[in-house]
């Protein structure tokens, strides 16, 4: 007995890419927009409560990333890079610009404890294209030397100022500035995003 | 704040670590530094790739709230570009991610769907041990296929290993070592000639061990691999006569190695 799993039906095209679906949103096409929720919902909402902690808030967050993704979709540019890259930074500027407005600064307690919180990178989830990306971005970051991982997992998933980074681990300004972009820079060459 | 510090602060930009005056401040500096402003769109494309990592189940209820929220907001109509690197413009940064990242969406996209074609298995697996046993049996059977997939996909020490086969298909495999089972995903495969049918193995160490043999009608398969992993280091797919050989009499159409655990 051969363990053969054959799946029938036409070959047919293939699936939209979501750039392709994410053009046709701009379009106004309801349908399409519910198919990039579907690709984008996971990881908008992921980001969101990485950098603001607090469920119920995070949702609301998430849908107004998601809402806005509806209505500025024209601006995405199929040219200019992914849609999921696009997705990503929307939602983390918004996530961001919550945090700085509602979370007291000087919440110092919170802030320390930030550092014992496990890298929302570890988090799991059964989508295996989000496994796909989470590993290589896993392999990546254990490349970055632990002053670099730090840095980039508070500013990015914790969304905190480089400010706050530096006070947080002690670094002076200008070193908390490099390390930053050091990082970034490895992790770039890492991922393989190229210019 | 000198020049050479604000070149410096594109990491920090890329990441939204910037507050206030200080952001200003570069965004004014941007406007006159090309090298600054490709440099955070690099690295805001990178970071971006960040974001998917940390992936979230959504709530019952959001989907339906957001599909009728939009229903009511009325879109932007499409304008002039916006100067690369603002804010505002989360167009731009994402501009490098360009020829080698198109591909790479393109291949998780299509192996989504082989997920959901994996989970949806049953019907059709069902199907087709219709005629020579019992339903019941061949439905348990199928579901039983469908879960070890499916549990060998969530695996914790699953590793996913991707590639591109010739002719433009996608190729996954999945090896769980715990489990010692491996399996095998493809999308777009080209239809082999006929009476020949493509067959995997596994590759031990140089030496071909057979792993069974793949139907790719309509181009995608989702598959157990035949056999444990044991000492294998890699697997291929070959072209075979139909049934299937004892050893490859082709040379492999794609051999991939095992990601390291």
């Amino acid at each position: 007995m051969k363990e053969t799993v054959r799946i029938t039906g036409p070959a047919g095209e293939p699936d939209p890419t979501l750039d392709e679906l994410l053009v046709e949103v701009a379009r106004g096409d309801q349908d399409a927009f519910a198919s990039v929720y579907d690709a984008v919902c996971g990881p908008v909402l992921g980001l969101v409560r990485s950098v603001l902690r607090d469920p119920a808030q995070s949702e609301e967050v998430a849908q107004e990333v998601l809402v806005e993704v509806w209505r500025t979709a024209a601006r995405f540019r199929p040219d200019r890079g992914g849609a999921m890259a696009w997705v990503m930074t929307l939602a983390h500027r918004r996530a961001v610009d919550r945090v700085r407005s509602a979370q007291a600064a000087s919440d110092r307690e919170y802030r320390a404890a930030l550092l014992d919180h496990t890298p929302a990178f570890d988090s799991v989830t059964e989508q295996v294209e989000a496994r796909l990306e989470r590993e290589q971005v896993r392999r990546c970051m254990g490349g970055l030397t632990e002053v670099q991982r730090q840095s980039v997992t508070l500013a990015y998933y914790r969304g905190l100022t480089y400010r706050e980074v530096a006070e947080l681990l002690s670094l002076p300004l200008g070193t908390a500035k490099t390390r930053l972009r050091d990082g970034l820079i490895r992790l770039r060459d890492c991922l393989g995003v190229a210019s | 704040m000198s020049v050479a510090d604000l070149h410096t602060l594109t990491g920090a930009y890329a990441v939204d670590a910037l507050d206030g005056p200080e952001r200003e401040d570069f965004e004014r500096h941007l406007a006159v530094c090309a090298p600054c402003r490709d440099e955070v769109r690099e690295l805001t494309a990178t970071a971006a790739r960040l974001g998917p990592a940390a992936s979230a189940a959504p709530p019952p209820g959001m989907r339906e709230e957001v599909l009728r929220r939009v229903a009511t907001v009325r879109q932007e109509p499409p304008r002039a570009r916006p100067p690369a690197g603002f804010p505002g413009s989360p167009v731009s940064p994402a501009s490098t991610v360009g020829g080698a990242g198109r591909p790479r969406r393109r291949t998780r996209l299509v192996l989504a769907a082989c997920l959901a074609s994996a989970v949806a298995l049953g019907g059709v697996a069902a199907w087709q041990y219709d005629r020579a046993r019992d339903a019941r049996q061949s439905a348990e059977q199928a579901q039983r296929r469908a879960d070890e997939l499916t549990g060998l996909l969530a695996a914790p020490d699953a590793r996913i290993a991707a590639g591109e086969l010739p002719g433009g298909g996608s190729a996954t495999v999945v090896v769980s070592r715990s489990r010692d089972r491996a399996a095998f995903l493809a999308a777009r495969l080209p239809e082999p000639p006929a009476g020949k049918v493509y067959q995997l193995w596994f590759d031990d160490e140089g030496a071909m061990r057979p792993a069974g043999v793949v139907d790719a009608s309509g181009g995608r398969a989702a598959v157990m691999m035949d056999g444990p992993v044991a000492g294998a280091d890699g697997m291929g797919v070959t072209v075979e006569p139909e049934g299937g050989s004892a050893q490859p009499t082709s040379e492999p159409l794609a051999v991939m190695e095992f990601p390291a655990a």
